[in-house]
Order: structure tokens, then C-alpha cells, then sequence
């Protein structure tokens, strides 16, 4: 498992205490895991993914994500309605993996009150709230 | 004692190496007043060959083969069973394994199981089968579960002539849930009565038994469509697997999820257990089965081999979340269909099963012959209803006399059908046997 | 070390089943056809199924091949924590293949299965005077089984007085089949954390213990191998809400004879007969998991119960607030035969001996490693103790490395990463059935390990080495998962 300051913490998404990240795309929200996330839970083997239309309050479990051995619930940052989900990850959850920013991106969220984001994290304040716990 | 290795001087050592003075001081930790202080009261130890004689005289007061001949099915089957099968299983490393957790030290079984499972799903014409579940019984409730789980509904309706045993272990598996059971009534040629769906909505899924409890081979394909019609999954459910040797497969007729009992593939009767529920469906349902399941992968080395895989299913990961509870199962029994049904071979299942199927037609044209009436109209396997003159049972009482098991009385399970009887015939009942067997019911 | 249990000997290779046989062999001797043909209506039929032919000497090759690539505890040690993986005596096995007992029919009616009934009926009080409980139900197919039983037993309970409690306790150090069989009976589990010392404290239990908790699931000892001191005064908490105590009896090998569950306040205790009573795991099964219970919750047990009058033996479904059936006959007679005829040889002293080796051997393998690997509580233990991958850690060794090169050594492993609370968890159970050189053996060969970790970490990154295969991807079997063949 990767030392904190070996982790990839990117400035331009926003970070949950449940280490979800969320990026900013025109008026929609990009949702996926960070790299804390994924480096925790190992070698991703599958990603259940909502059905575009369902919608979830902030702090809802809207994706379950497994490796070989645990199960991690995922909890949206921003509430809203689902307008994308990556079907790519059905046939490659690897993605989460080795792209969690990119094509690992799990959902895209059309937000009820963006302000939710303001809640969240930046990148530097979620690596010293690591530090912190670590 | 044979079993305790350790000499007075091995546990001297010992203790002195664990700092205590004696053994009793090994269990300091528990309060004075958790300790029983008296002997326990059970029988004093027996040597082997007293065990020997006393375990003869309880398995001498059995009625069973060659002394007894049972004309009795109902869920549990008199098969031969070859030579090679049990002693194969024997064989203790795989007798004396745990559940496979460690793969490089368990590839005997877990092949084993791997190759159980395809065996399984080519028999009920599916894509995957599960490891093991306790009996069909418990593979129907499971199922059952497995179909709410699918469906987020709450309402599952099963045939009235799925094995009554069968019915009563769903009840109490979903008595505690709030889901609700619906029983559909059956039609006079002894088939399910399909007709009360009509009504029923959010339905999770609809089970039906082929052969059925009266031995009538349902019409799965019709049944199917009438519960895809509802948007409801189809459970096929049986407790005589040897018959799709030569019935079309559940698989094949439309149902998604087939369940039930294989201890007809080589396993004893034993009153009843260990036996194997069998459970298999199509591949789409994978992540929502019960229970265990064993995969193909490679090492590091590029070598084929085989792992317990999909584990987050299950309670040791997902914990309260899990598709099942299920933890131990009933791996050797599976490993022993395994051995059995390779040993019968493709050629094999066939031929035994239609011998099965002539057998039993044998004995319902005699019984017909003689006079006596089978209750249903309808084709059957290797069992079916006939129904007796009033006062049969003082003549089955007699039959017990001469040693032979007139099959099982009906009335208890189904108070309209008094003085019938379901009757059993496998590859294990001789044609003399039938011909006395209908000589005496008919003096 | 000197000389090592494992060796590299002779592997050879096995197809799958169907990459072997011809169409038109057969290893069956099918049954004369004494009767005719008699074609059923070919809509009914379908082609059969598409199995392999094969000979006799194939199925036989087959089969024996792969068993080689097993290890069993007739092999040598298996010391897998909370399994209790003692010897299967013999006897055993072949009382239960007697033709009386193996083709006994499950419906005959009892007077012709007098002899099962009886050693049922005998088995039943065996087991409620080991656990010191009033009745036994024997239908439960295993452990989890039992489980399930045992919740369904306290839901029926407390409905019989008008309640429908929504939640249980469960301790974090419990088996995860305790959470999902509660679920399964609908109750919430409220977790619980075990103190500094490994067990519960009444604290915490009273804080939780509640008017709609149905009662508290307790391992005793529990899967740290600590036995639960204050199991007692908890019961009380317990019992003064209104609610039961269920004690799952996984871990009963330590101490038959010695505590009475039914005298310190269980209520409901299931038994696993595949660990305590010394049959055989098969691979994972058939196990059988009794219940045990207080005579106030006798009226639920599951039916058909047998019944006894002067000396014959009968089945009674006459119970009508019974939780119903769990099987469809009457649970893994097979497995229970071989569990009578242990305690039939052990007799009473025995089995208490049996325990106290049990603890003894645990207490010396804790005693004998804790210098090599970190224990996770230094205190006296039960019949299994707990250590973990601390001290290797620093090396970059992992638990996983440690259990596999201990294969290349010739044992199975300890259970790993179980019980959840202690990280990198290394949970061994050498259960009484092994003696003194072999335990030697075994501590000097982790003690072996650990000295390779720092020396030459690669020998166990890439063990095990001596097996049919390596190191398996369990990624890809989850990932592309192929089920069938």
C-alpha cells in the first residue's frame, strides 16, 4: 500500500470524508474514488453502478465497489439525479484502479444544489486530515 | 485413549513450559463460578469392537435391503450406487479437508467441485450451478430469497405439489422475513393449477417441481411462459435429479433458477441426510446466488487452477449484507455426484433413467391390471399415485409383515386423498419384486 | 531446521473430467432391463445430459489424482483457528456406512427404524448433558444452520408473548455467519466492541441491552480463544430486559466437561459436530449444527421430535408452536452417527481430557511463538490463540506470506485475517489430537519463516513452492469469473 506521500491527490476534484472525489464539469458533477481509496481496497473486481435516472441526497449509497476480498459502499458527495453512469467499469472495473480520475470515473451527477461542493475537501486539506489519522 | 496422543510425561513438560502446576490450572480465566465441578453424566467409554457390536444391533433394527423392499420415493431414492464411488470418496484427503480457503493446498477439491458444478449445470441445462446447499429443500428456500433479492418484491408463489417437506422449510425460513408465500392448487390429472396467477401481481417468483410430489412430469415449458408473463422469475424445483437423464431440462423449458435434491446421485438414503441441494441458474443471476463457488483461474506460472471465488457474496465479507448465511455445505456429497455421475457417464444417465421410467410403467400396468385405480392421468417418472379400496391400510399393515413397504400413505399431506399411496420403483426393483409386490397388495 | 514435514514428491498431472473419455465408454454396470421399453411421449424427453463416458479405471485415476493435490488432517497438522480440525477416527466412518443405517429410508415408519431413533434420542441427551441445556434438536445441516435455528427459536419465543423485538446484539469478535443468520430472521445486529482485554465487558452490553433487543449472540470462548469472563453477570443484563442469550458453540472443544453452558445463563447453544465431535469436514461439508435449549424454549424446537415410551421410539410432529422444519428429513443422520459413536468410545473422562489437551496444546504453541510473532493479547488462552504479522510487517512480510511458505513446510496454515479486530490476524487452533513433536515441528518451523523474512523475504513472497500449483490470481477468477467448463 502506497505511503501518504505517495498518493495521487489532484487539485482539480473535490474530496469526501468517505474519499469519493468530485470534479466540476460545466453544471454536472463527475463522481468517482480517489486514489487513497482504491489503493486501500487493492485489485477492484467489480463496480455496481446506479441506473441513470435514480437520484440520491449527499451522503447516499449510490455504488457498491468490490476487490477479492472486501466490499465497499460508496456515498455520493453531491446529492442529485444519476445522468451518466460508466458502463465501462462493468467490463474493466481495473479503470478504478489505474485511472481513478479519468476513466475510472464512476458516475455523472446533475447536482440539486451545487453548494454541496462547497462542503467538500481540497486536496490538501484531505491529505493532512490523513496525515492527521495516520 | 486411541484418540490423545499426549504421554503423562509429554503433559509434564508442557505444563511447565505453559508455567502452570496442572492441567486444571490451564483454565484460570474462568470464574469460579462458571466451573462444573462434577462428572459428566454420559455412558463410560466403549473399546472398538464394543462399539462394533453395539452400533450392529442398532443398525439391525432398520428395515432395509435386501431383507425389506420399499416401494417408497417421496424425496428419497434407492439407487445403486457402484463400488468405485464410495470408495473414492473415501479417500481422506479429501474426506479430512476443510473448506478449500487455502487453493494451493485444496486444488483436489476445488477441481472436484468445479467439475460438480458443471456437471450440475449440464444436467438442469444451465449456465452455472453453486457448490453445495444443505438439501433441496434448503436449495428452494434459498432460492426463493434469491428471487425477492432479484426482484425487490416481497410475494413468492409455490406449487401445492412441491414436496410438502419442501413447503414446510420455506414457511419457516419466511415466517420471521414478512415476505409472503402463495401455494397454487393442483388439477385432477395431478399438475399444478396455474389458473390463480392471473390475479397475483408483483410476484418475485413462481416455483413449480418436476416430476412433481404425485411423480406427474409438468408441462415446464407452458408453466414458464405463463410466469414470464408476469415478469416473475421461474423456479424449477425437483427432489428426483436421475430424471432429466431423460426429461428435457429446466434449463432448457424456460426456468431461470433449478433447484432441488441429487442425493439420487450416489449418495445413501441415511433417513434422509446428508443429501445435496443442487441449486444452478443462468449466468446474469451470478452475484445474487447463495452460498459457495468455485472458479478457473491460473497461478503465477500460467498453470490452471481453481479458487472459491465471488467470496464478497457471502457472510464471512458482506456479514449481514450476505446473499446466505451459508458457510459449511455439503461439499462431499457434491464431490460424490460428481464421482457418480461421471461413473454413469452421458450414455449411462440416459439408459438408467428410461429404466427407471419402464419400471415404474411396469408396475402401474400391473396395479392396473389387478384392478386398481392410479389416480392421476398424466405422465410420470419413477413415481405415482395409486389409489387403494377403502380400509388399504389394514393390508399395509400386513404388507409391513411380509416385509415390504407398500409406499407412502397420502392423507397425512393431503386430507382429500385418502387411501392413495405414492408408490416408488427404481432400477433396484426386480421384476419379480413387482410381480409378488402386486400379488400380495391384490390377495 | 533440520528436516521439514514438506517435501517436494511426485505430482501428476489430471485433465478435467470431460478433457478425458471416448462416447462409448462406461464405468457403470447398468442394471438388467427386465422389463420393456416403454418409450415416453418425446415432447417430455430431451438429448440427456452432456456428460463425459469413461471408464472405470478413468473415473479411479481421476479421482485419485486429485485427492493427491489435497491436504487433509490425515495428511498432517491443520491448525485452522475456530475450525477445531481434530482427527476423524475410522470407527467412525464405518459405523455410518452400515447397510441399516445407510439405506434407511427417511419416511419408515418408526417401527422399523427403531435403531436410528434410538441413536438419535440417545444423541439428543448426550448433547444437552455437555452443554447442560434441557432439549436438542438435532435437524440443523451446520453450524450456520444451527444459527439460524437459534434465531428463529428466540423470534418465536418472544412472539408466543405478543413481542416482536427488532434488534441483537452481536460482539465484533463474532463469526460472520453470526450477522448474516440474524438478518436472515429479520433482527438488526447492534454490534458490540470487546474491551482492552479481548472480551465484553457489562458495560457495553448494558448500553446497548434494550427492551426491543431480542436478546445477545456470544461466542464463548470467543474467536480471540478468550474465554468470556463475565458472561455471567451479562446474562443478567440480558434477562433483565426481557431478552435471551444465544451462545455459538463453535469453540465447545475447550471446554467439555468444564463449563456448563445451560448453568451460566444460555439459554439456546448450537454445537458443531464437525468440530468438537470429531467428524469429518469433507471439504466443506456435510457438517451438522445441533441445538441445544432451556426448557422454556423446548416447545419451539424444530419437528419431527423424537419421542420415546418405554423404550420404543417414535417421531411426534404434536408441537404446535414449533418453528416448523429446517430440513426436509431429518438433518445429517450420517454425520450424527459418527459424532455418537465418538462419544460413545471417548466416554465422560475423555471428552474432558480431550479439552484440557486442547487448551494445553494452544497454551504451548502461544508460550512457544510469542517470542516470533506478535500476540495479539498475552494472556492465558483457550483452545486456539491469536497472533498477528506485526513484527513482520517492518519487513514488508505479511500474514498471507507467512501461511503460504508454511505449506512449503508441510502444514496447513492457521486461519488468517479472522477475527476482524486484530489486523493481520493469525488464528491457530492446534486441537488435542496433536502431539508434542508435532507442535515442535511446527513452532520451529515458524520460528523458521520468521528468520527467512528477514534474510530472504523472496522465499516467502514467492511460496508456497511444493504444491501443485503457485500462488493462484484470484483477481481475474473475480473479475472474469468462469464457473463452469
Amino acid at each position: 500500500m502506497k505511503e501518504i506521500d505517495e498518493l495521487n491527490m489532484p487539485d482539480d476534484v473535490r474530496y469526501s470524508d468517505d474519499h469519493e472525489w468530485a470534479r466540476l464539469k460545466a453544471d454536472k458533477v463527475l463522481v468517482g474514488l480517489d486514489d487513497y481509496a482504491q489503493d486501500q481496497l487493492g485489485d477492484i473486481v467489480f463496480v455496481e453502478l446506479p441506473q441513470e435516472g435514480d437520484s440520491f441526497k449527499k451522503g447516499e449509497v449510490f455504488a457498491t465497489v468490490e476487490s477479492v476480498k472486501a466490499v465497499c459502499e460508496c456515498y455520493l458527495p453531491v446529492g442529485g439525479k444519476i445522468v451518466a453512469a460508466n458502463t465501462a467499469l462493468e467490463e474493466a472495473p481495473e479503470m478504478v484502479n489505474n485511472s481513478p480520475y479519468g476513466d475510472g470515473w464512476m458516475v455523472e451527477v446533475n447536482p440539486t444544489d451545487l453548494s454541496d461542493m462547497d462542503t467538500l475537501m481540497t486536496n490538501v486539506d484531505c491529505v493532512e486530515r490523513l496525515k492527521g489519522a495516520a | 485413549m486411541r484418540y490423545l496422543p499426549h504421554t503423562d510425561k509429554d503433559i509434564a513438560s508442557m505444563l511447565q513450559a505453559v508455567g502452570v502446576d496442572d492441567l486444571d490450572a490451564l483454565f484460570m480465566t474462568i470464574p469460579e463460578d462458571c466451573r462444573f465441578a462434577g462428572d459428566l453424566d454420559l455412558p463410560q467409554a466403549l473399546t472398538e469392537w464394543e462399539l462394533n457390536e453395539h452400533m450392529q444391533g442398532l443398525a439391525g433394527n432398520m428395515a432395509v435391503l435386501p431383507e425389506y423392499k420399499v416401494f417408497m420415493g417421496a424425496g428419497s431414492y434407492e439407487h445403486f450406487i457402484p463400488a468405485c464411488v464410495p470408495y473414492l470418496l473415501g479417500r481422506s484427503e479429501f474426506v479430512t479437508s476443510y473448506t478449500p480457503y487455502q487453493p494451493e493446498m485444496s486444488q483436489g477439491t476445488l477441481q472436484a467441485i468445479y467439475e460438480y458444478q458443471t456437471l450440475t449445470a449440464r444436467l438442469l441445462g444451465m449456465e452455472i450451478a453453486t457448490a453445495s446447499h444443505y438439501d433441496g429443500a434448503t436449495a428452494l428456500a434459498e432460492s426463493l430469497l434469491m428471487a425477492i433479492r432479484l426482484t425487490k418484491r416481497k410475494r413468492v408463489a409455490i406449487s401445492s405439489l412441491i414436496h410438502p417437506l419442501y413447503r414446510r422449510v420455506v414457511r419457516t425460513y419466511f415466517e420471521p422475513t414478512g415476505y409472503e408465500v402463495v401455494e397454487l392448487g393442483y388439477l385432477k390429472e395431478g399438475v399444478t393449477d396455474l389458473s390463480a396467477l392471473g390475479d397475483m401481481d408483483d410476484l418475485a417468483a413462481v416455483a413449480v417441481q418436476s416430476p412433481n410430489f404425485f411423480g406427474c412430469i409438468e408441462n415446464l415449458q407452458a408453466v414458464g411462459e405463463k410466469v414470464h408473463d408476469k415478469k416473475a422469475l421461474f423456479i424449477a424445483s425437483f427432489t428426483e435429479a436421475l430424471s432429466y437423464g431423460l426429461l428435457n431440462s429446466p434449463g432448457s423449458q424456460g426456468a431461470d433458477i433449478a433447484c432441488g435434491e441429487g442425493q439420487s446421485m450416489g449418495i445413501p438414503q441415511t433417513f434422509g441426510g446428508p443429501a445435496l441441494g443442487m441449486l444452478a441458474s443462468r449466468k446474469k443471476y451470478m452475484r445474487s446466488l447463495p452460498g459457495r463457488l468455485v472458479g478457473q483461474t491460473k497461478d503465477l506460472d500460467g498453470k490452471r487452477g481453481f479458487v472459491l471465488t465471488l467470496a464478497t457474496r457471502e457472510q464471512h465479507i458482506r456479514r449481514e449484507k450476505a446473499t446466505s448465511n451459508i458457510c459449511t455445505n455439503n461439499s462431499l456429497c457434491a464431490l460424490c455426484a460428481a464421482m457418480y455421475m461421471a461413473s454413469v457417464g452421458g450414455t449411462g444417465i440416459r439408459e438408467l433413467a428410461c429404466l427407471n421410467h419402464d419400471k415404474a410403467e411396469y408396475l402401474k400396468k400391473g396395479l392396473k391390471e389387478a384392478g386398481f385405480q392410479i389416480a392421476f392421468d398424466n405422465p410420470t417418472f419413477n413415481e405415482f399415485v395409486v389409489k387403494f379400496p377403502a380400509g388399504f391400510n389394514a393390508s399395509y399393515e400386513r404388507l409391513l409383515e411380509k416385509k415390504i413397504v407398500a409406499g407412502l400413505p397420502l392423507a397425512s399431506y393431503y386430507p382429500e386423498l385418502a387411501n392413495h399411496y405414492l408408490l416408488c420403483v427404481t432400477e433396484t426393483r426386480s421384476k419379480e419384486d413387482m410381480d409378488s409386490f402386486v400379488r400380495e397388495v391384490a390377495s | 531446521m533440520k528436516e521439514s514435514v514438506g517435501t517436494t514428491g511426485l505430482i501428476l498431472n489430471e485433465p478435467l473430467l470431460w478433457e478425458r473419455g471416448k462416447k462409448g465408454r462406461s464405468g457403470f454396470s447398468l442394471p438388467r432391463r427386465d422389463v420393456e421399453s416403454c418409450p415416453l411421449d418425446g415432447a417430455l424427453t430431451g438429448e440427456g445430459p452432456d456428460f463425459p463416458d469413461l471408464s472405470e479405471i478413468d473415473v479411479v485415476r481421476h479421482y485419485t489424482r486429485l485427492s493427491q493435490w489435497n491436504f487433509g488432517v490425515d495428511s498432517g497438522m491443520y491448525p485452522l483457528g475456530s475450525c477445531t480440525m481434530k482427527y476423524s477416527p475410522k470407527t467412525n466412518e464405518n459405523q455410518a456406512s452400515l447397510p441399516g443405517f445407510a439405506g434407511a429410508h427417511p419416511l419408515l415408519p418408526a417401527a422399523l427404524s427403531q435403531g436410528i431413533l434410538q441413536m438419535m434420542f440417545e444423541l439428543e441427551q448426550y448433547l444437552a448433558e455437555i452443554t447442560g441445556m434441557d432439549a436438542t434438536a438435532l435437524q440443523p445441516a451446520a453450524g450456520a444452520h444451527g444459527e439460524l435455528a437459534g434465531m428463529l427459536l428466540i423470534y418465536a419465543f418472544h412472539k408466543s408473548k405478543g413481542e416482536r423485538r427488532s434488534k441483537i446484539i452481536i460482539p465484533d469478535t463474532a463469526h460472520g455467519t453470526n450477522p448474516a443468520s440474524a438478518t436472515l430472521c429479520g433482527y438488526l445486529p447492534v454490534p458490540v466492541k470487546s474491551n482492552d482485554r479481548g472480551i465484553l465487558s457489562i458495560e457495553a452490553v448494558s448500553e446497548v441491552m434494550d427492551e426491543d433487543t431480542a436478546g445477545i449472540f456470544v461466542t464463548n470462548p470467543n474467536t480471540l480463544g478468550l474465554y468470556e469472563e463475565d458472561i455471567r453477570r451479562i446474562g443478567e443484563v440480558v434477562h433483565d430486559k426481557g431478552g435471551l442469550v444465544y451462545c455459538d458453540g463453535a469453540n465447545m472443544n475447550a471446554v467439555m466437561g468444564i463449563v456448563k453452558m445451560g448453568e451460566i445463563g444460555v439459554d439456546v447453544i448450537h454445537l458443531n459436530l464437525h468440530k468438537t465431535f470429531s467428524t469429518p469436514h469433507g471439504g466443506g461439508g456435510p457438517g451438522s449444527g445441533p441445538v441445544c435449549v432451556k426448557k422454556q424454549l423446548e416447545p419451539f424446537l424444530p419437528v419431527p421430535r423424537i419421542v420415546e415410551e418405554n423404550g420404543s421410539y417414535a417421531l411426534s410432529n404434536d408441537y404446535p408452536e414449533s418453528i416448523g422444519k429446517l430440513q426436509a428429513f431429518h438433518g445429517n443422520v450420517g454425520v450424527m452417527i459418527k459424532a455418537y459413536s465418538y462419544i460413545r468410545s471417548m466416554g465422560p473422562k475423555n471428552l474432558k481430557k480431550a479439552s484440557q489437551l486442547a487448551v494445553l496444546n494452544a497454551n504451548y504453541i502461544k508460550e512457544g511463538l510469542k517470542g516470533t510473532l506478535h500476540l495479539a493479547y498475552d494472556r492465558p488462552c483457550m483452545h486456539e490463540c491469536v497472533f498477528s504479522d506485526k513484527h513482520q510487517m517492518a519487513q514488508k512480510i505479511a500474514t498471507i506470506d507467512m501461511a503460504k511458505r508454511l505449506m512449503d513446510y508441510g502444514f496447513h496454515p492457521p486461519t488468517v485475517y479472522f477475527p476482524l479486530v486484530v489486523h493481520g490476524a493469525i488464528m491457530v487452533e492446534p486441537t488435542e489430537t496433536e502431539c508434542k513433536e508435532d507442535l515442535d515441528q511446527f513452532i520451529e518451523a515458524f520460528k523458521t519463516i520468521a528468520k527467512e523474512a528477514g534474510e530472504d523475504p523472496g522465499l516467502l513472497h514467492d511460496a508456497p513452492r511444493r504444491c501443485k500449483v503457485t500462488r493462484l490470481d484470484e483477481t481475474t477468477a473475480a473479475r472474469k469469473p468462469c464457473l463452469a467448463g
